[in-house]
């Protein structure tokens, strides 16, 4: 594999936007690897996620950011509880999610990011999650129109699932304080 | 003890059982529940990855609601509520800039001072397993019970501070307290999949299908659980993981509520446990001869 290495102010540049939104020092790692090691979903990412703090470490920003690995990792913090030098991972991903969705750079084929959107538009609408609708819209957005379609009709009359979204007063402010945090992100 | 009771988004649908049983269990414990009025969702995993200002705003704004309703603890039975709720209170105490962010944002300070809790916190630690084993009316006997706390109930230990991250022990006191067998297992804290139900679902069935064999292999009856997510993706994905693996698990997901709920001396049907997807009713009526 042959990567150019970037320049030292562009590698400190990156570690300190990934510790201003998380707090947590990449430069600390030291590739031990214990971090893959336990990691319940390294079978399906393209890059292990020691190999993405390196890549983080040396300022390739495109190729960790432009990984299937942080879409991939589930947030289950089992990297964080075994770092022996502390860092919490499972925030570095975060970190590395969220500056991939402002630069715009989320790859096509990772539904993950889809859910998140959907999702979060649910609670500025409703202040709450609405189940069906999010798998309904989630369903239409990644192409996938009938995907556990067979599952609609035990849960229905389970009552596991409302067709309806329940109604909360404070939608509003959910919608508002959602603005906000948009606005005040944006101006840093 | 009242408490201010945060649902979350889960409890009102696809955990409904959870809902219904916990505050069953509650009113027979004398622990008096009282709904947030208006709570909002916690933002969950969706928050965390898109904005780290949000995620902490939205549980706040549910902490400010439990402290306008002058209680002191709020408890959160969804561990992904729980966890987030948890984060976002510790992250304000210790991070000026972003407590100064969270007021802008909610236009309201929060004094910070409302505890969080997850039921199974209350009833092991505020309630005691003795006081429980007393007021069961109906023992477990020989039921084989492996428990599942899954990722966020215990992690991270720093800001949790509840039980061990690694080999938590709580529901297995809990299940022998109440006369059952707590199988000893390795995968009590294996991540089940979580929030990848619907986009990765793949992984789901993977994950969950090495907890359901792991639990069968160690001689399990049922599995245990404190968690929506993990209950949905352990019971409701179950006959797709079978279908994948090719293997027969039968297994019952059980919240640790409605087994204490059982030991109390309730039934099956006001606990709801019509709801499950693999029924546990043939188990539960062979071995502890409820109906």
């Amino acid at each position: 594999m042959k990567h150019s290495l970037a320049s030292d102010k562009f590698r400190r540049e990156f570690a300190r936007q990934i510790e201003e939104i998380c707090g947590e020092r990449i430069s600390l790692c030291y590739q031990c690897g214990k971090c893959s090691a336990g990691c319940p979903v390294a079978y399906a990412m393209d890059y292990l996620p020691n190999q993405i703090t390196r890549f983080a470490q040396l300022g390739l920003t495109d190729k960790a950011m432009k990984s299937s690995t942080i879409w991939i990792c589930a947030s289950c913090q089992t990297c964080s509880v075994r770092c022996p030098r502390g860092i919490d991972l499972a925030k570095i991903m975060d970190a590395l999610r969220i500056l991939a969705k402002r630069k715009g750079i989320v790859p096509k084929e990772q539904t993950t990011p889809l859910f998140d959107g959907i999702f979060l538009g649910s609670i500025e609408k409703y202040g709450r999650l609405h189940e069906m609708s999010l798998i309904t819209k989630l369903n239409m957005a990644s192409g996938r129109p009938f995907k556990d379609i067979s599952l609609l009709p035990i849960m229905l009359r389970k009552g596991k699932i409302k067709l309806k979204p329940e109604k909360n007063n404070r939608r509003k402010e959910v919608r508002d304080l959602m603005r906000k945090v948009e606005r005040l992100e944006s101006r840093r | 003890m009242k408490l201010a009771y945060f649902p979350g988004c889960s409890l009102h649908s696809t955990a409904r059982d959870y809902d219904v049983s916990f505050q069953l269990v509650c009113r027979k414990l004398g622990i008096e529940l009282e709904e947030i009025p208006h709570w909002v969702c916690c933002g969950s995993s969706p928050a965390h990855v898109t904005s780290h200002l949000l995620s902490v705003a939205l549980p706040c704004k549910n902490l400010i609601l439990a402290e306008e309703m002058g209680l002191n603890t709020v408890v959160a039975p969804c561990a992904a509520c729980f966890n987030r709720l948890k984060i976002a209170k510790q992250e304000v105490a210790e991070d000026s800039q972003l407590k100064k962010d969270v007021q802008e944002v909610l236009g309201k300070p929060s004094t910070g001072k409302v505890e969080v809790k997850h039921p199974l916190q209350v009833i092991v630690e505020d309630i005691g397993l003795e006081k429980v084993e007393n007021m069961a009316r109906r023992k477990l006997q020989g039921l084989r019970v492996a428990s599942y706390y899954g990722c966020l109930l215990v992690r991270p230990p720093s800001v949790i501070n509840f039980d061990d991250p690694e080999d938590p022990q709580s529901m297995d006191s809990l299940v022998t307290a109440l006369g059952g067998e707590a199988v000893p297992w390795a995968f009590k804290t294996e991540c089940c999949g979580a929030s990848f139900s619907l986009s990765e679902t793949d992984i789901v069935l993977e994950l969950s299908g090495e907890i359901l064999n792991e639990a069968l292999e160690a001689g399990a009856e049922c599995i245990l659980v404190a968690c929506p997510l993990c209950q949905s993706n352990l019971d409701l994905r179950q006959k797709g993981i079978e279908k994948r693996h090719r293997k027969k698990f039968n297994l019952p997901i059980l919240y640790f509520t409605e087994l204490l709920g059982l030991a109390l001396g309730m039934n099956m049907r006001e606990l709801g446990l019509s709801r499950h997807i693999v029924s546990p009713s043939r188990l539960l009526e062979r071995k502890l001869a409820v109906i």
